[in-house]
């Protein structure tokens, strides 16, 4: 399938002229962002996540293997991450675009990379029976900014998945399901969040938070900025050749930390409503 | 009564002078024939059952002749230009297909601008063809190219509820501010305004309106136009 084509002429003219005066296409403001509609499923540890029309689900799942002999001590964790032709037609199955390339690494070095995750805390018997965890990253529609919602998507996962209790006596392992002991959270160091700003070839126009698909494809460079509620960085991701100053840098990550509060604030208000209404604990 | 059938179904129509509208074929098998369904949606006929249809939503475009679209051009072809016009196949636009035009007077088409086409030859394994002037006439009658403004999308049913006349949408948003819009059948509209802020509600209130994306009434138009700042 050809590569799609490029936003018309016209499409193209307004929104430049448009953003120049600030105005967006969906009536937000520049730097603001869509609100993300979080839906858990029935199991614990899948969650779809909705900003605007943009909606991913990620899901994880644990089985106990033997740890490779170079890292007896750690858990394993994997992302799975291909963005299907579901999510747009702009995708292929088999060849990864570039977005879909960065959208991986970035996943891998603000979930993996960052020790969000307590790896150690998932060793059950050293040398011989660590958790993997699999993270699976659905993307279902694309209407612009698929990365900083597959990367919500994947936190708010890790966070709501309870994994078994294991009992070590000796030797004997046992794993009690969820019917007889209550399963346990992941141990999570902080939680990191992922807010892309766009940048357009006119230096005077300001940059957008949260770009849609067409601002997407109409920017000259995006920004990505992965932090947590702590203020302290975790990515800081270019792509593309806008030059910015360093305190026009410092400046969007001013916006990005009361950006993250909020989405801190979401995420766990709706975590602990739906944990609330859950039977894990045994009675 | 609203009666819902799904690809595939038999529909009994019988009528001395049957017409088939959009989503129904009769088959001919040995003697019989039957009619069968090819779309899914809301069986209707007319008071007199001579005309049946069915009403069905979508958002992929398949060209019929005679119908009017808007087309983004994406490259140069020989004479003419390939057109996108959201169907499978890529359509052709001659270069001699506008009013006036003669082999030393073609209009200059950018890869990118849209254009307001009708398409004048669509068959479903063929490219379709599309020519901008009306058929009879032979004039410009409004088709051409389309500059300024801003393309707006939305699905099939709600483009054909903006070319009913007696749609609330345009009326009231024309009365608020002037605008200019060209609907195509393909699920895109082309809108136009002075103030950017006003291309940017009439393309909030399309979205709101499609029914794919809220089915807002005209009260819920009117509401969702006082949050606007226009």
């Amino acid at each position: 399938m050809p590569r799609p084509p490029s936003p018309s002429i016209p499409e193209k003219e307004f929104v430049y002229n448009a953003l120049k005066q600030s105005l967006r296409l969906d009536g937000r403001q520049a730097l603001e962002m869509r609100t993300p509609v979080l839906t858990f499923g029935p199991e614990l540890g899948w969650v779809e996540v909705a900003m605007g029309k943009t909606r991913v689900i990620a899901q994880v799942d644990g089985k106990m293997v033997k740890p490779p002999p170079e890292r007896p001590l750690e858990g394993i964790v994997t992302i799975h991450s291909e963005i299907s032709p579901m999510a747009s037609t702009d995708y292929e199955p088999g060849r990864p675009t570039d977005e879909e390339v960065t959208m991986t690494r970035m996943l891998d070095k603000v979930l993996r990379r960052s020790d969000a995750l307590d790896k150690e805390s998932l060793c059950v018997q050293a040398g011989q029976r660590v958790w993997h965890l699999r993270l699976t990253i659905h993307c279902l529609a694309d209407a612009g900014n698929l990365l900083d919602c597959a990367c919500l998507a994947g936190i708010v996962a890790l966070k709501h998945f309870r994994r078994p209790e294991v009992e070590v006596v000796g030797d004997e392992v046992t794993i009690h399901p969820p019917s007889e002991r209550a399963p346990l959270p992941l141990s999570l160091h902080h939680t990191p969040f992922c807010l892309t700003f766009a940048y357009f070839p006119d230096p005077s126009t300001p940059p957008i938070l949260d770009p849609t698909y067409l601002e997407q494809r109409l920017s000259a460079g995006l920004l990505s900025i992965a932090l947590n509620a702590q203020k302290e960085l975790i990515v800081v991701q270019k792509a593309g050749g806008v030059p910015l100053a360093p305190d026009e840098i410092l400046r969007i990550i001013e916006v990005a930390v009361m950006k993250v509060k909020e989405l801190d604030r979401i995420v766990e208000s709706r975590l602990k409503e739906d944990i609330a209404g859950r039977h894990i604990e045994v009675r | 009564m609203s009666h819902y059938i799904l690809p595939g179904e038999q529909v009994h129509a019988q009528h001395v002078n049957l017409k088939l509208g959009p989503g129904l074929l009769q088959l001919s098998n040995n003697k019989e024939s039957e009619i069968i369904s090819t779309r899914a949606g809301e069986l209707k006929h007319s008071a007199n059952n001579s005309k049946w249809w069915i009403e069905s939503n979508a958002r992929r475009y398949v060209p019929a002749a005679q119908e009017s679209v808007v087309g983004i051009v994406i490259a140069r072809a020989g004479e003419g230009w390939r057109v996108d016009i959201g169907s499978a196949h890529m359509a052709n636009l001659d270069g001699l297909a506008f009013e006036g035009a003669t082999k030393r007077n073609k209009p200059n088409l950018k890869v990118g601008s849209i254009v307001y086409a009708r398409v004048s030859l669509a068959h479903k394994d063929m490219e379709p063809e599309l020519e901008c002037f009306d058929a009879q006439t032979r004039k410009a009658e409004g088709f051409g190219e389309l500059k300024g403004g801003f393309l707006v999308r939305c699905s099939l049913k709600m483009c054909r509820m903006l070319l009913d006349p007696n749609h609330f949408l345009l009326p009231l948003l024309g009365s608020r501010f002037p605008l200019e819009a060209a609907t195509g059948m393909n699920g895109r509209i082309w809108v136009n305004a002075k103030d950017p802020r006003h291309i940017i509600a009439i393309s909030r209130c399309i979205e709101a309106v499609d029914p794919d994306g809220g089915g807002l009434d005209e009260i819920g138009v009117k509401k969702f136009l006082s949050t606007m700042d226009i």
